[in-house]
C-alpha cells in the first residue's frame, strides 16, 4: 500500500470528487457561470483540505453540463491551493489523450503539490470526447488498454521505448518532470460489470470503482473477481488498494437530505441519460444496504461500515455535486463529513 | 393526457389503417386527451448508434422525443419474418434501457395469417417488459382477412380496437393516480 501512498492502519480513506457538473439549481433555477462553478470547486478543495480530509479529485466530461474538461488545469490550481489532500483526477479519460502528456501533467501537478497527485483513468462513460478530439468510439477498448499500458510503463521507466497502434512509438524517450519521488500512483476507474475490474486485476492495478446506486452487494462481484483475476497474475492482492465511489448527500437527518437532494439527482439523471430518478427508489437508497450515499450523517456512516465488512476497500470518494448541488450546500456537507462522518468511520475502520 | 400512437413500419398500409380507425377513435372518446400519430413511414430515421436519443438531429430526434414526453403509447406493427419489423426495433434501440417506466403501452398486430397470433408475446412484450413499460396486456390481432381495400370489415376487430383504446387510458390513468399518490407521501 506504500506504493500508493496509503496507510490502511489509519482507517478507510475519506476523499470527495467532482465531474464539474454545471448545471441549473433546480431548487432556484440559478444557473452559475462556469467561472464561479471553476472558482467555488477550488475553493471546496481548500475547505476538504482545511477539514483533514484525504482526497480531493476533479474528472473532466466533455459535454455540455460540465465545466472541468480541462480537469488537469483545475487540479494544478487545487494543488497550489491546498497544503496536505491528495489530489487526483476522476477520471482522467485517457482513452481521448495522450499519455505521455497526461504523464507529464501529472508530475508536475505532483511537484506543484509536493507529492499529492494521482491518476485515475477512465474510459468515460460519455462517448462525446471521441468524436471531440477525433477518436473512433469503436476503438473504445483498444484505445484504453494500450494507453493504459503505455502510462503504466511511463510510471515505471525514466527513459522510455515503446511502440503502439494509437500513437507514435517512443525511442528512449526522457518523460520529463518526474514527479517528486519519481513514481504516481495510478489507478483503473471501473463501472460496475467486473469485466474492466477483472483487466485491473489482472495488470496489478488499484481500481476504483463506481458504486452509483442499487443494492452494495451488486459490486462485491467486481471486488471479488479483481482479487481474484490479481491473484492469478501474481499480484497480492492485499497489497493493490481498491477505492470506491458513490453519489453523496448529507443533512442534519434523513428527510432533509432526501428532500434537498432529490431534485438535483432526478434533473441531473434526466438531463445525462434521458430518464428522471424513480422516486421508489430514491426512498430505498436510506437503507444502509443500497450503495447511494444519501441520509443523514449516522445514515452515512452505517453505510459506509457496512460497505467496509463487505469490500475491505481502502478508500471512499464521495461526489459532491451531482445535478447542480449550489456551493453553501457542498459546504454543509464538507462539514457534517468532517465533524460527524470521519471520526465516526475511522474510529471504526482505523488499526486493521 | 399524452397519448402517443405509433406506427412502426414504413411499407404496406394495414397497420396505417388500423392505427387511422385507432386515432379516430381515440379522439371521439377523449377529446382532451393530446394524440399524436407517428407513422415511421413519413420519417427519415437513422440507425441508433450509441447516441442519446436527444442528440440526433431532425426526424430521429423529432420521433424519439415524442415518444418520449407521451403518457401512453399504442404501438401498431405488422408481422415481418415473425417478428417485429427492423424499423420498430430501431426505435427501441434509439432510446435509454429505463425507456417506458412510467408508462403505458398497448399493442396493435397485423399479420399475413392467424399462425402469427403469439408474434407479439414472444418478440414484442419481452422488449417492452425491459424497458419498464406498463403493458396492456390484451392486445388486437389483425389478419389480412380482416381487411377490405383499405378499411377495417370485422366488426370484432373494431370492438377490440375500441377496448385497447379504453384499456390503455384507464389504466394509464389509474397508475398516474397510484404513483402521484405514492409520490406524495414521500414528502420529498
Amino acid at each position: 500500500m506504500e506504493k500508493y501512498r496509503i496507510d490502511p492502519t489509519k482507517g478507510l480513506e475519506f476523499g470527495l470528487y467532482s465531474l464539474g457538473d454545471h448545471m441549473r439549481n433546480p431548487h432556484t433555477g440559478e444557473m452559475i457561470s462556469a467561472e464561479q462553478r471553476i472558482q467555488e470547486l477550488i475553493e471546496a478543495s481548500k475547505l476538504a483540505d482545511e477539514a483533514g480530509l484525504d482526497v480531493f479529485g476533479v474528472g473532466e466530461s466533455h459535454q455540455t453540463h460540465f465545466a472541468t474538461q480541462a480537469h488537469t488545469v483545475v487540479l494544478g490550481a487545487i494543488a497550489q491551493a491546498t497544503k496536505n489532500i491528495k489530489i487526483a483526477s476522476s477520471a482522467t479519460v485517457l482513452s481521448v489523450s495522450d499519455p505521455v502528456r497526461v504523464y507529464e501533467d501529472f508530475a508536475t501537478i505532483d511537484l506543484i503539490s509536493n507529492g499529492r497527485a494521482e491518476i485515475i483513468a477512465g474510459r468515460g462513460s460519455r462517448v462525446g470526447a471521441y468524436s471531440l478530439l477525433g477518436y473512433d468510439v469503436r476503438d473504445y477498448e483498444e484505445l484504453f488498454e494500450e494507453k493504459l499500458e503505455l502510462l503504466l510503463k511511463l510510471n515505471e521507466e525514466e527513459k522510455v521505448t515503446w511502440e503502439g497502434q494509437y500513437r507514435a512509438p517512443l525511442e528512449n524517450a526522457m518523460i520529463l518532470p518526474q514527479p517528486q519521488n519519481g513514481h504516481l500512483p495510478i489507478w483503473r476507474a471501473v463501472g460496475g460489470p467486473p469485466a474492466s475490474a477483472i483487466k485491473a486485476g489482472y495488470a496489478g492495478v488499484p481500481m476504483t470503482l463506481t458504486t452509483l446506486g442499487g443494492p452494495a452487494v451488486n459490486f462485491k462481484v467486481a471486488v471479488d473477481a479483481y482479487r481474484e483475476a490479481a491473484e492469478r497474475s501474481g499480484f497480492d492482492p492485499t497489497a493493490l488498494p481498491i477505492a470506491t465511489t458513490s453519489l453523496f448527500y448529507t443533512a442534519e437527518n434523513t428527510q432533509d437530505a432526501l428532500r434537498e437532494f432529490y431534485p438535483h439527482i432526478h434533473t441531473g439523471m434526466l438531463a445525462l441519460r434521458g430518464g428522471g430518478y424513480p422516486k421508489q427508489q430514491f426512498a430505498q437508497a436510506t437503507d444502509h444496504r443500497d450503495a447511494l450515499m444519501i441520509g443523514s450523517p449516522q445514515q452515512i456512516i452505517e453505510k459506509m461500515l457496512y460497505q467496509h465488512e463487505l469490500f475491505g476497500q481502502q478508500r471512499f470518494l464521495a461526489q459532491i455535486d451531482f445535478g447542480g448541488v449550489p456551493f453553501d450546500k457542498i459546504m454543509k456537507n464538507i462539514e457534517l463529513i468532517a465533524t460527524e462522518i470521519i471520526p465516526a468511520v475511522k474510529k471504526y475502520t482505523a488499526g486493521n | 393526457m399524452n397519448i402517443v400512437l405509433l406506427a412502426g413500419s414504413n411499407v404496406g398500409s394495414k397497420t396505417r389503417t388500423a392505427m387511422d380507425y385507432t386515432l379516430k377513435l381515440a379522439r371521439e372518446k377523449y377529446p382532451d386527451a393530446a394524440i399524436t400519430l407517428l407513422d415511421l413511414a413519413e420519417f427519415e430515421m437513422v440507425f441508433s448508434d450509441g447516441r442519446n436519443y436527444w442528440e440526433y438531429e431532425g426526424d430521429t430526434k423529432y420521433v424519439t422525443e415524442t415518444i418520449m414526453a407521451a403518457d401512453a403509447i399504442i404501438i401498431g406493427t405488422p408481422t415481418f419474418q415473425a417478428s417485429i419489423p427492423a424499423t420498430l426495433k430501431n426505435i427501441f434501440d434509439l432510446l435509454p434501457v429505463n425507456a417506458f417506466r412510467d408508462k403505458v403501452v398497448s399493442m396493435l398486430v397485423t399479420a399475413g395469417t392467424a399462425k402469427h397470433y403469439l408474434m407479439i408475446e414472444q418478440q414484442l412484450k419481452p422488449i417492452l417488459a425491459y424497458m419498464k413499460a406498463q403493458i396492456v396486456q390484451t392486445y388486437v390481432f389483425i389478419e389480412e382477412k380482416d381487411f377490405h381495400r383499405k378499411e377495417i370489415v370485422n366488426d370484432d376487430v373494431l370492438f377490440r380496437i375500441e377496448r385497447l383504446v379504453e384499456d390503455t387510458v384507464v389504466l394509464t390513468e389509474t397508475y398516474t393516480n397510484i404513483r402521484e399518490a405514492k409520490e406524495a407521501a414521500y414528502d420529498f
